[in-house]
């Protein structure tokens, strides 16, 4: 079997999915953004660049591909056991799970489709979000390379807007730096692509698990506090 | 827009034209566009959303409503910090609900997305304490402390109540927008400290009724014994056509 | 581990090393010696591997020390230790040195796969010494891991990001861990120089060692870890104890060294310990 990467003819879905407000749950998470400040390791637009570069090499090629895959028609349930193997942290797949189910919710009033049907019934209490992804993306007529698009923009996104609110940073320097990493996300999809076709003929073992062992850490840690502006 | 939305709930008033309800000054009451029934068929419970201004009162009413109903109706409470889980703590704290009643969501530093554009965490949140503490007769979400624009989704919930107080000068009636123009009930609290703030209470009535036409307004002081008493009596009046529209 | 000391045991150039590397695969098999014991059926080393019995520290189980004969991997290397705990048995491998991953002649990347099989009721500790990525080298490792249901497994990986005041040299890492057949982690880091973001604030940072720690017991399934950021000094490392979505416990560390990494793993591994009963 193989992955069709040319456009397909509904490209504009991919602007509705993509769309920082899409009411999917995103606006209340930092992806790490509000940890690192905490840290002091985030603080200006180099730093959030920096930042921004580590987690698409890792957790945004990692949801990339698994969105990829479920796009493709990768078995999600399968691809939801592999998404928590690639995320020891139970905070961040609480996170995972919590965004996934508030995808579905807005994804079945977008785009109705009997796979949706099936994932929610399955996981009544959320799959990962990149695996609901990659299903609403193929819903909506997209293909992988689109779902992975979508969803290393959002790993990249995220943590920048949550950047202009936490250090009132200025939001054009902010949006230069995901300017900036365009072609990097370019790059991160099609390397998801590239695997997620891999797994569709072996199984989920070839798609990539590239950790971040910071991040992980710093979702714990940011899990605890007691008093925070994002959900993670 | 709400516009676009043929809506079936029983009100109390008549629709606006277009024209008016774009500029915000008589406008239709809330009526979610959630579905009202669960999972089961049965009818789920009226949610009802708090919103206004930081320190108003919102979870000060929320225990005041808490308190006198909750002997005879299920509730739970969604609370939705801008900072902190303080409103949810607070609740606990004064044992106004078991803690399993109660659930925080956070915002992002954002409180009026959560409730009005991207209302998907609070709609979980609501659908989980249905599911988790059996069935409820009431819901109350109330929304971080926000500015005077802020509004509830009716995706989200079926009525709301803007909260302002006295202590932010007589002026806020007059000064509208959408909370104070279009809420299902406007609560103008903290009438005791209008003496020491020198708010006029009767001009906040009459700008509030030049901005709300016939909705209702509400003066209450929480620090009184019953001060809660003018809310309780419409939130009573909501739940009775809750019910009615069910049957 | 000492990171000048006993490692250099196994750094000096290896005299008779092909330009193109080396290919080499070793192998071990453990399997119960039917006096409540563990024999080792198969213990072949190859090229750089050497494999010895040594004295066992628990009763029952098999230790094996990997000695490095000569520095490895370098560049161009392929290596890899196949290694099947059969049911009953209990093994335990560790290594004499730290494995130092050096540049090779013909400046190409090296390999080292590591492939574990662990059947029911066989227990498996892996905790070799670090693997220090020298400046200038290139490897890839990767190590799998198959479970059969109620598998025990403690395993630890190092890695350090170049030797005392030294650049780092790349090193790609890959640890798959399958229980009865399903994923339970899989874990990757791509580090050093090409590697993108890999010293940034989301990945490494400062740090230049990082390890992890899994431990794979049944009574995790009915009572799992908790959760537990391990106390550290942040200017010296971090480090956490997390429950997997499976019945195993994973401690993950990053610090300045591996002296510290090992420190924490050590930490996390008895809290993990403790969380077992
Ligand atoms: N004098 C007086 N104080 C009141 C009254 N109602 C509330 N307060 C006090 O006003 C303060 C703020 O009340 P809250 O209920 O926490 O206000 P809130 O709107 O929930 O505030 P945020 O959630 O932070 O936006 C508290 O100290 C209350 O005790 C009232 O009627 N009279
Ligand atoms: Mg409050």
């Amino acid at each position: 079997m193989t992955i069709t990467t040319t456009a397909p003819a509904n490209r504009a879905a991919l602007l509705v999915l993509a769309d920082g407000r899409f009411p999917a749950g995103g606006h209340a998470h930092s992806g790490g953004a509000e940890a690192a400040v905490a840290a002091g390791r985030l603080y200006d637009a180099t730093s959030l660049e920096a930042f921004c570069r580590g987690r698409l090499d890792t957790a945004g090629l990692v949801a990339a591909a698994l969105a990829a895959a479920a796009a493709a028609g990768v078995d999600p349930l399968l691809l939801d056991e592999a998404a928590d193997a690639r995320t020891p942290s139970p905070a961040l797949r609480a996170t995972a799970r919590k965004l996934g189910r508030q995808m579905m919710r807005a994804a079945r009033a977008c785009w109705p489709s009997p796979v949706l049907d099936a994932l929610a019934a399955a996981r009544p209490r959320g799959a990962h979000q990149p695996v609901v992804l990659g299903v609403t993306a193929s819903a909506a007529g997209l293909g992988p390379l689109d779902a992975a698009h979508a969803a290393a923009y959002e790993a990249v996104s995220g943590p920048a807007t949550a950047a202009v609110r936490l250090l009132s940073l200025d939001p054009f320097d902010a949006t230069a730096v995901l300017a900036r990493l365009a072609p990097d996300l370019d790059r991160v999809a099609q390397q998801a692509v590239d695997s997620a076709r891999l797994a569709l003929d072996s199984d989920v073992d070839a798609l990539p698990a590239a950790s971040a062992p910071l991040l992980e850490i710093a979702a714990e840690r940011h899990a605890a506090w007691p008093v925070r502006l994002f959900a993670s | 827009m709400h516009l676009d939305h043929p809506e079936t709930y029983p009100q109390r008033y008549s629709h606006p034209s277009p024209a008016t309800a774009l500029s915000g000054k008589h406008p239709a009451p809330t009526s979610s566009s959630a579905p009202t029934v669960r999972p089961d068929g049965t009818r789920r419970a009226l949610r009802i959303g708090l919103g206004g201004p930081v320190g108003s009162g919102k979870t000060a009413t929320v225990a005041a409503i808490c308190r006198q109903l909750r002997d005879e109706l299920s509730i739970a409470v969604v609370t939705n910090d801008i900072y902190t889980r303080e409103d949810a703590e607070f609740l606990l704290r004064n044992a106004v609900l078991p803690a399993e009643r109660i659930t925080a969501v956070e915002t992002g530093a954002c409180p009026h997305t959560a409730i009005r554009d991207d209302i998907s965490a609070n709609l979980e949140a609501v659908e989980d304490l249905e599911e988790t503490v059996g069935p409820l007769d009431l819901v109350l979400v109330e929304s971080g402390g926000d500015n005077l624009t802020a509004t509830f989704s009716k995706g989200l919930v079926d009525a709301q109540i803007f909260v302002i107080d006295v202590a932010g000068g007589d002026k806020i009636p007059r000064k509208g927008g959408p909370g104070v123009s279009t809420a299902d009930l406007l609560v103008v609290n903290k009438t005791d400290l209008a003496p020491l703030v020198g708010a006029d209470l009767g001009v906040m009535a009459r700008d509030a009724r030049t901005q709300r036409g016939e909705l209702p307004v509400a003066f209450t002081s929480l620090t009184e014994p019953d001060g809660i008493a003018p809310v309780i009596g419409w939130v009573r009046e909501r739940l009775a056509g809750w019910t009615a529209a069910a049957a | 581990m000492d990171r000048g000391g006993r490692m250099t045991a196994v750094v000096p150039t290896r005299a008779t090393a092909p330009a193109s590397g080396v290919r080499a695969a070793a192998r071990i098999v453990a399997a119960p010696d039917g006096r409540g014991g563990t024999a080792l059926p198969v213990l072949d080393g190859a090229g750089p591997l050497a494999l010895r019995r040594t004295r066992a520290v628990a009763p029952g189980t098999a230790q094996v020390t990997v000695v490095g004969a000569m520095s490895a991997p370098l560049g161009g290397d392929h290596l890899s230790l196949d290694t099947r705990v059969r049911t009953g048995a209990r093994l335990a491998v560790g290594s004499a040195a730290a494995t130092v991953s050096l540049p090779g002649r013909c400046g190409r990347s090296a390999t080292y796969d590591v492939r574990l099989t662990v059947d029911s009721d066989a227990e498996l500790c892996w905790l070799p010494e670090p693997l220090i990525a020298a400046a200038g080298s290139d490897l890839a490792m990767t190590t799998r891991v198959d479970l059969a249901e109620g598998a025990r497994l403690v395993l630890r990986e190092e890695l350090v990001l170049g030797r005392a005041g030294e650049r780092p040299g790349r090193l790609v890492s890959r640890l798959t861990v399958r229980l009865d057949g399903r994923a339970l982690l899989d874990q990757g880091l791509a580090l050093g120089p090409g590697a993108p973001g890999w010293s940034g604030p989301a990945v490494l940072d400062r740090y230049r060692a990082v390890g992890q720690l899994l431990v794979v017991e049944p009574r995790f399934r009915d009572r799992p870890c908790q959760v537990a950021v391990l106390p550290s000094d942040p200017a010296e490392g971090e480090a956490m104890l997390t429950p997997l979505a499976g019945p195993a416990a994973l401690v993950t560390a990053l610090a300045e060294d591996a002296l510290m990494v090992r420190r924490l793993l050590d930490a996390g591994r008895q809290a993990a310990a403790a969380a077992a009963g």
